[in-house]
């Protein structure tokens, strides 16, 4: 007798039809489908806006089947912020690239942690300008190749990469900062339990909640997509440790 | 007969070539024959009998366009 079969995965309601304009082994599209998946879970996507930045993610309003806007470069936690503020009932994401939230952003990130805004922030975190051809960027790591750095950054010039996570753990506005990474299958199943206990934090009105993704960018970094991933092993993961780095008394039994 | 089985939207696909690299039982392949509407060689399940349905492809897949289905579970009394 045949067994019947039953769907064990399938398309997440929180992703539109689109086809991404990503290049082949993005890890947008990863980072995207896991926040589509902890949407469903939790039941939000019919009260969640997105607030999408400026980079290769700018068009993701078109790939999230919920509400979304554009905001200027690097002032998604802006937006974010008054939206929040105006629909307290509403979930409000920002989902960043390094780019936005570490080079132009920064100002708006920092504050919009410090004031403990009841917002939750993506932050892909892959070490290059992808959209605008690979140039570096403040989280490109020492010695690294880009179109603007072609013999690798030099720290005596460029300085030295920023890292965001443990900069934003030291605010008290903060509840849950955490690190992740995509580069295999392990690591991203534990980035979407992270992404979850961000979105619970925001529904619980505890405060600012980040999740930074490292991911990777096959095209600008010159590689496949499976070296891609693992030069995030082997070269990111060391200098951008995985972990948390804040997750305040209230929220551990979010966890 | 498997356990399992995978759909692969084959237009939806970009060829990155992750999902092979991360199957337990390698029955995932590239199509080097075939090109999409895109222009890329998809992944195409070589090996059904071999496929459990553990879902690992769609883990990784970037473009979310693998459906996995497995043998449903007897209800426990």
């Amino acid at each position: 007798m045949d067994i019947p079969m039953e769907i064990v995965y399938q398309r997440p309601e929180s992703l539109t039809d689109t086809h991404t304009h990503y290049c082949p082994g993005c890890g947008h599209g990863i980072a995207h489908r896991l926040v589509a998946e902890a949407l469903d879970e939790l039941n939000m996507r019919e009260r969640t806006i997105l607030v999408a930045p400026v980079g290769c993610s700018v068009f993701a309003y078109d790939y999230f089947n919920v509400d979304g806007c554009v905001a200027a470069h690097g002032r998604a936690p802006a937006m974010a912020t008054g939206m929040k503020r105006l629909l307290p009932d509403h979930i409000v994401l920002t989902y960043q690239g390094d780019g936005d939230l570490a080079s132009i952003g920064i100002a708006e990130i920092m504050h919009a942690a410090a004031r403990g805004e009841k917002i939750t922030t993506i932050f892909v975190n892959n070490a290059i300008y992808g959209m605008t051809g690979g140039q570096m960027a403040p989280t490109t790591l020492p010695g690294q190749k880009t179109t603007s750095s072609p013999f690798g950054r030099n720290t005596d010039i460029a300085g030295y990469p920023i890292r965001m996570s443990e900069i934003l753990a030291q605010l008290d506005g903060s509840v849950y900062v955490v690190r992740r990474s995509i580069h295999d299958v392990q690591n991203i199943r534990k980035t979407k339990k992270a992404i979850l206990t961000a979105l619970k934090v925001q529904e619980a009105g505890l405060g600012f909640s980040v999740v930074e993704i490292l991911s990777n960018c096959p095209t600008n970094w010159g590689m496949t997509a499976e070296e891609s991933l693992t030069w995030v092993e082997e070269n990111m993961v060391p200098y951008y440790p995985l972990g948390d780095f804040k997750v305040r008394d209230d929220a551990k039994e979010l966890v | 007969m498997a356990q399992g089985t995978v759909w692969i939207d084959r237009e939806r696909c970009k060829g990155c070539g992750l999902c092979p690299t991360v199957c337990p039982k390698d029955a995932l392949e590239m199509d080097l024959i075939s090109l999409n509407a895109k222009g890329y060689h998809p992944a195409v399940l070589i090996n059904e009998a071999a496929c459990t349905g553990c879902a690992i492809c769609a883990v990784i897949c970037p473009d979310v366009c693998i459906t996995v289905a497995r043998e449903a579970k007897p209800a426990r009394v």
